[in-house]
């Protein structure tokens, strides 16, 4: 069955385009984007007054399956990211067993089959259980199809390892991802380090935590000339060794999330476990230096690190509550209503940062792109819908999120995988 | 003037008048515990719940007394011989105590922010009496009715803290009242354990505890741990105790009648030696007695006692 998608406003930052155009899509490809598209035999879709584009891909996901799937499974994280606009999600290998082999990377990908409506892309380990002691097996995994390698929250802290799984990297041409946090220095603390953190009497997470491992790590790319990507960046000083390093032509990018972008460490008096986040909720003034890096382009991508918890792992003490925040139902609104609403950044530079881009990153050459022959992943926005935030409303098995209750504009409508309508909002 | 709270969870949000209401109820408290029967019947089939899920002596102690002197029930809870032993979680546990239908919980917890977190589920009036490294505002409230009773104000009075700030609710507590009620605080201790951005609570930070003494008129020391050490916030219990010990030498630089506090337990002879801790200028003793008034003060305000009783 054809579908076509008529009089939508396409945003394709791979080929420059924003200019409204008709999309005509066959057995799961794009068979042609122009104006004016006519065909018989085609279901129609009109999509005039919304916003048509590349699928988004959310680099930075936690699926908890296999291992915790009372908190979230590939099921229930793949319905929560079609509905939340992304039709591609990566999820993180700190599941039980950790995802360190090819056979749990091919697990992943055969429950995907079986129960995914979006596509999931796993990240494997850069050492075996995430000990940051042995490289796992690089080339086997990504030839069960994991697209990139981290130790996510676990990083790798021996700076020698860390070099090594550089250096290996290249033989698998995948990216390495590295959560940048010292955790000696980061201790047991629990929220940004500084006036709040001594007000509220709650353990700190100092900045440099975070800092010291940008510095390693854009020292170790450099050296080993090879790429690396740095997770949920979220201090000043994170921004600008990045700025620095890019100046350098150091191969770097960076992900920023929603909830560092639109949350500070003052939120936290209520005591609230659903801003407990690592790293943390960070100061007005980081907050600032994070728009500053969206804006001039220092900070690459948008991720969520979507980390479901199950409700009473969140409700009890704060020094007692998992990390996480839930992010896949939240992020596009969140961006599109803080960001994109008030001009600071455009709806193109929205789509590259959260599509485009990832898609270069995981070097997916047939997503993040609008153009013949790309894989018909598509989503559709409605930048003027306004919707309340409402967590017994997620298909996410967890409710972890603070921004129940936020009243947002603009909106994920419909979302397109493969040719297929995943989701659809009814009053799009 | 009222007293319009129905919980007690910290100094930090309450106005100067709302803790000058508290000092002053503290004053028409102090003597009934000096009466040949310490009671007064205002508080008769009132349950009152001492919820503590750390060690303590003076303040378990002395809210119970407070709350029995006010003639009300009170049942203490040790978590070391509850269900908590078994995993039951806070939450469960104070929902089980409420089904009990108890009028207040007294909670001492180890994480900051637990009896904020009680609030949002319980109907029951909620004191805090020390969460983690937070608050601990009956601490404050008795050791500011202690100056007072010996200076007569708190303005512009010179108040030296010393020790391990960045650990004390006892410290934050007092942080927080006294630059509400125009002392000058002054913060003494190693810099790892007196962050800077303590500037911003209206204090001045000093590392030397010799300068800092100068002119002082209160001198509050706080308890050191080992695990502070441990932790390499200081290199030694020596090195502490030449920096920052108070001593006899070091006391004369303080204003003559400066008094001496401490909320215990003292670690004698670490960070206050033991001739200052017995001598007259120690109000240890004296804290530890302010600390029943305050506390039937503050359960009196917060549970709508009458004027009229306190006089009966």
């Amino acid at each position: 069955m054809k579908l076509l998608i008529k009089n939508g406003r396409v945003i394709d930052p791979a080929s420059r385009t924003d200019e409204t155009l008709d999309i005509l899509i066959d057995r799961g490809k794009i068979t042609e984007v122009k104006d004016k598209i006519e065909d018989k035999d085609a279901r129609v879709l009109e999509a005039s007054r919304l916003v048509v584009a590349p699928g988004f891909i959310d680099m930075h996901t936690h699926l908890r399956e296999p291992g915790q799937e009372y908190k979230e499974t590939i099921k229930t994280g793949s319905r929560a990211a079609a509905k939340g606009g992304f039709t591609s999600i990566a999820c993180m290998p700190n599941t039980q067993p950790v995802n360190d082999n090819r056979g749990t990377t091919e697990y992943i990908l055969s429950q995907a089959k079986k129960s995914a409506v979006t596509n999931i892309f796993p990240i494997a380990a850069v050492s075996k259980e995430q000990k940051g002691k042995i490289l796992t097996d690089m080339a086997d995994i990504a030839e069960g199809g994991a697209v990139a390698f981290s130790d996510d929250g676990n990083p790798v802290a021996n700076s020698q390892i860390m070099r090594r799984a550089l250096e290996y990297s290249k033989i698998v041409d995948t990216p390495v991802i590295d959560h940048c946090e010292d955790k000696q220095l980061s201790e047991d603390g629990m929220m940004h380090e500084g006036y709040y953190s001594y007000l509220f009497g709650l353990k700190g997470i100092p900045s440099t935590s975070e800092e010291v491992m940008v510095s390693r790590n854009l020292s170790l790319a450099r050296k080993a000339e090879t790429p690396i990507h740095l997770a949920h960046i979220s201090t000043k000083g994170s921004v600008e060794f990045i700025q620095q390093a890019k100046e350098k032509k150091i191969p770097v990018t960076a992900e920023v999330t929603p909830h560092h972008l639109f949350l500070t460490d003052a939120s936290l008096k209520t005591y609230d476990p659903n801003l407990k986040v690592n790293p943390p909720l960070r100061s007005e003034e980081d907050v600032q230096s994070l728009m500053e890096g969206v804006k001039k382009g220092i900070l690459d991508v948008f991720a969520t690190d979507h980390a479901p918890h199950a409700f009473d792992e969140k409700d009890t003490e704060f020094d007692l509550a998992p990390f996480g925040i839930n992010g896949l139902e939240t992020a596009v609104s969140l961006i599109l209503d803080r960001l994109v609403k008030k001009n600071l950044i455009s709806i193109s530079r929205f789509v590259q940062m959260i599509s485009t881009t990832p898609a270069s990153i995981f070097k997916l050459e047939n997503k993040g792109n609008i153009s013949p022959g790309a894989d018909a992943d598509l989503t559709i926005l409605n930048l003027h819908k306004e919707i309340t935030v409402d967590v017994n409303q997620f298909e996410s098995k967890s409710r972890n999120s603070p921004f129940h209750g936020w009243k947002l504009r603009g909106a994920p409508v419909i979302t397109i995988v493969g040719g297929k309508i995943v989701y659809s909002l009814q009053k799009h | 003037m009222p007293f319009n709270q129905k919980h007690l969870l910290g100094i930090e949000h309450l106005s100067p008048s709302e803790i000058t209401t508290l000092l002053e109820a503290g004053e028409s408290f102090l003597e009934i515990s000096t009466r040949e029967v310490k009671k007064v019947p205002i508080f008769r089939g009132k349950t009152i719940v001492n919820l503590f899920f750390e060690p303590s002596t003076r303040t378990r102690s002395s809210f119970e007394l407070a709350a029995k002197r006010l003639s009300s029930d009170i049942l203490n809870f040790s978590s070391q011989s509850s269900s908590v032993v078994k995993g039951e979680s806070l939450k469960d546990t104070v929902r089980n105590l409420e089904a009990m239908n108890v009028d207040t919980l007294i909670i001492r917890h180890s994480c900051s922010g637990a009896p904020h977190y009680v609030t949002t589920f319980c109907q029951s009036h909620v004191i805090n009496a020390g969460d983690g490294p937070h608050e601990h505002p009956t601490q404050a409230l008795l050791d500011a009715f202690t100056i007072k009773q010996e200076k007569k104000k708190l303005e512009n009075l010179k108040v030296v803290i010393v020790g391990d700030i960045l650990h004390s609710r006892v410290a934050r507590s007092n942080i927080f009242l006294l630059t509400k009620l125009g002392a000058h605080v002054v913060l003494v201790g190693p810099p790892s354990l007196v962050p800077v951005e303590f500037k911003k609570f209206g204090v001045d930070i000093d590392y030397n505890l010799d300068r800092a003494l100068e002119k002082a008129d209160v001198i509050m020391m706080l308890r050191i741990q080992s695990e502070r050490q441990q932790k390499n916030y200081f290199p030694s219990i020596r090195e502490y105790i030449n920096l920052y010990s108070l001593n006899p030498k070091r006391y004369r630089r303080a204003k003559k009648d400066a008094i001496i506090m401490h909320p215990g337990p003292i670690n004698r002879g670490v960070e206050l030696s033991t001739d200052l801790a017995d001598s007259a200028k120690s109000m240890i003793l004296k804290q530890v007695e302010h600390g029943i008034a305050i506390r039937m003060a503050v359960l009196y305000l917060l549970m709508g006692g009458k004027e009229r009783e306190i006089i009966d």
